[in-house]
């Protein structure tokens, strides 16, 4: 494979950094708080990913959905654990903490990286662009994916009512 | 290849914009007078001392709108391209995104019902 | 990468491809975010000046004429003044958030055209990027609030995120109804497609809606809950000072001023207007309708009273998210309806086009839109009429009870 080094390469390069960097941050952070922030840090990156493989659409859902209301739901909700947002160290178990890393580190090139290499390197892309215009006909169509479309609305619509009957205040009901 | 060109000029504007606002911070950084002391640095709570801690636990409520809005949020996402591509759609499309509208709508309800979207 | 314009000038002079598409797309951007950097400072000013008439002052008229410098006076002393980081705050966070803030609003102009011919980027996504990257300054007023670690500043940063969250909804709901109508989320695509009839007589309601609740994002009164002084001392920003300060404060100035902008672009037609193929004149066009706005926005800033956060939750989520969601299902069924019949403007494809269709294609659908919006808009008129004259009649026989019984000892 031909290493091209142009401005998409590079864009590539930062996005990862910042990825990892994020990623990094989010499990090392002691406070919630900031572990939010460096979370949003990993999912820009990511955001910036998608647009590397042009698509930006995922790329601004990413941002719309992540950082515009996962971010402020995760910091409502770190509001709700009392005293949790100093984690200080009640979960630092060096030895267990590795034996699980390895593991997971293992689980992922054995079943994820290694399949990747083992199968036709040259992925199928197609040459076709795909716009957005084409997702909202492949969505809401006859003979596109219009029952996918439904379900989801009915997932959102179960999620909503879920976290509602979980989270709602029982004791002071007028 | 033009659409990496639009999304090369967007790349180096969000570098840029942060920019913009710490250059006077800079500025500021470097003429503005530094006599930090204690008691300037303290918390500023209408100048009585500050009490326990900030960080404390926050009513369900917030976490209520923030979860609703989610849903909304996501809701969204479905809903862009099927407005982009009405004008090429038929009648089939607008019942595919009444019903789905509706359903979501029959949520809003349901939330209303159970009084969780009153502020209280 | 095509390279046309500064970047071919520059090729052609013997400059290497890559360095001179870069110093093409820099000079772009210092062009279109110099725009509204210059004219924020202009439009403290004008804000100040307005703010003044209506309040039956004179305002700013000693720094320079008319007291046109008093913005760079108080750039000045802002410059000066000592900054102070309490010291329990999280140092990292705290210097952050001003940037974040400042950097969501400036990022929306990015894609806003300010005339046919020029703007920063037509992307295909405009519309979803704009309220994509307003919504970093919601995580930015929550981190600001969170990392002074100041109760006030916390307390006030939850409710204005629980405002802000709570008014994008029908923000984003108005605005698909503008993406509808045009087929497309491209900002440019938009204003094109209201060549015939501005998108404001197809769907005045959704104007409405989207002006309320971008009124709101901004955190202006009426719903300035941000800096409720009597309630929160001045809301999430209550530790800063100095220029860290004065950014927050920056950024909302422009944010008023991008938003005034944007509806002029998605319901009023953008740059459209007499002669409009002249770039200076569509520039002027798009000045001057954005200016009205700005000044209705003001206007609603200094004579309309500050809400209470329960009613002004409660005015969103029980009156103008229903109308948003009723409002997007009446558009899309009718619009449907007259392109089944063949009422709108149609291309070779049969798919609705609204860019370049004359008046008279458009009347038939406007006239059904907005007669649908007037049966929309009749009840709640009718209803808050009622409410109002409720409202005064209880008031009357409280005082005509107060009148007929002698005062006991009051």
């Amino acid at each position: 494979m031909e290493f091209e080094f142009n401005v998409v390469t590079v864009a590539f390069f930062v996005f990862s950094f910042i990825t990892l960097a994020g990623g990094y941050a989010v499990v090392t952070a002691k406070n919630l708080f900031r572990g939010t922030i460096w979370l949003m840090m990993s999912l820009f990156g990511v955001s910036g990913l998608y647009l590397t493989l042009s698509a930006p659409f995922l790329a601004a859902v990413q941002i719309l959905v992540y950082i515009g209301a996962i971010a402020i739901l995760f910091t409502f909700a770190v509001m709700l654990t009392r005293s949790l947002t100093n984690l200080r160290d009640l979960y630092v178990r060096p030895q267990i903490n590795l034996v699980g890393a390895v593991l997971l580190f293992v689980l992922i090139v054995v079943g994820v990286i290694l399949p990747l290499f083992a199968a036709n390197p040259q992925p199928p892309v197609s040459d076709e662009v795909i716009r957005t215009v084409d997702l909202g006909v492949a969505l809401a169509s006859g003979n596109g994916f219009v029952i996918p479309f439904e379900v989801a609305s009915l997932l959102l619509t179960a999620a909503m009512i879920g976290a509602i009957v979980i989270a709602r205040d029982t004791d002071d009901l007028v | 290849m033009t659409v990496l060109n639009e999304w090369a000029f967007i790349g180096v504007f969000a570098i840029m914009a942060p920019i913009f606002p710490a250059l006077p911070i800079l500025i500021a950084a470097i003429l503005r007078p530094k006599k930090p002391n204690i008691l300037k640095s303290q918390t500023y709570e209408c100048g009585v001392e500050t009490v326990g801690d900030t960080w404390v636990q926050f009513r369900v409520q917030y976490y209520l709108y923030g979860l609703v809005f989610l849903v909304f949020d996501v809701e969204m996402v479905f809903l862009f391209p099927w407005a982009m591509a009405y004008s090429q759609l038929d009648l089939f499309a607008f019942g595919a995104g009444f019903l789905f509208i509706f359903l979501l709508a029959d949520a809003l309800i349901y939330a209303w019902r159970k009084e969780v979207l009153a502020w209280r | 990468m095509d390279c046309t314009g500064l970047c071919e000038a520059l090729y052609r002079g013997g400059m290497d491809q890559g360095l001179a598409q870069f110093l093409s797309i820099f000079a772009g951007v210092l062009f279109v975010s110099g725009v509204p950097l210059v004219t924020v400072i202009f439009l403290i000013w004008v804000e100040r000046k307005v703010a003044a008439r209506i309040q039956d002052r004179i305002g700013p008229n000693r720094v320079g004429p008319f007291g046109l410098l008093q913005t760079f006076a108080d750039l000045i002393k802002l410059l000066l003044k000592e900054d102070i980081t309490p010291t329990s705050a999280d140092r990292l966070l705290y210097n952050l958030a001003p940037l974040v803030s400042f950097a969501s609003v400036i990022l929306i102009w990015a894609v806003i055209p300010y005339t046919p011919y020029h703007y920063g980027a037509d992307l295909e996504i405009g519309v979803l990027y704009f309220v994509a990257v307003a919504s970093l300054g919601t995580l930015a007023i929550m981190t600001a609030g969170w990392a002074s670690n100041n109760k006030y500043a916390l307390l006030g940063a939850f409710r204005v995120v629980a405002l802000l969250v709570s008014y994008e909804i029908p923000l984003v709901f108005s605005l698909l109804i503008p993406v509808m109508l045009a087929g497309s989320m491209s900002l440019l695509d938009i204003v094109f497609a209201q060549s015939g009839m501005w998108f404001v007589f197809l769907s005045p309601l959704a104007a409405v809606l989207f002006f309320i609740s971008s009124q709101a994002e901004t955190g202006r009164a009426p719903f300035d809950l941000i800096e409720a002084e009597s309630e929160l001392v001045a809301g999430f920003n209550i530790e800063y000072s100095g220029m860290k300060f004065g950014m927050f404060f920056a950024a909302e100035f422009l944010h008023v001023f991008t938003n005034a902008v944007l509806i002029t672009i998605l319901f009023f037609g953008g740059w459209l207007g007499l002669l409009w193929n002249e770039p200076i004149i569509a520039f002027l066009w798009l000045g001057i309708k954005s200016a009205l706005f700005y000044f209705v926005s003001l206007w609603i800033r200094n004579t309309v009273p500050r809400l209470r956060i329960d009613q002004v939750m409660n005015f969103n989520w029980f009156f103008l998210v229903p109308l948003s969601i009723i409002l997007l299902l009446v558009t899309s069924g009718v619009v449907m309806i007259f392109k089944t019949v063949g009422l709108v403007p149609l291309d070779a494809a049969g798919n609705m086009q609204l860019a370049g269709a004359n008046l008279f294609d458009m009347l038939p659908l406007t006239l059904a839109l907005l007669a649908v919006n007037a049966l929309m808009i009749a009840p709640i008129l009718n209803r808050w009429r009622n409410i109002g004259r409720e409202a005064r009649l209880a008031n009357e026989r409280r005082q005509q009870a107060r009148m007929a019984s002698p005062a006991v000892g009051d």
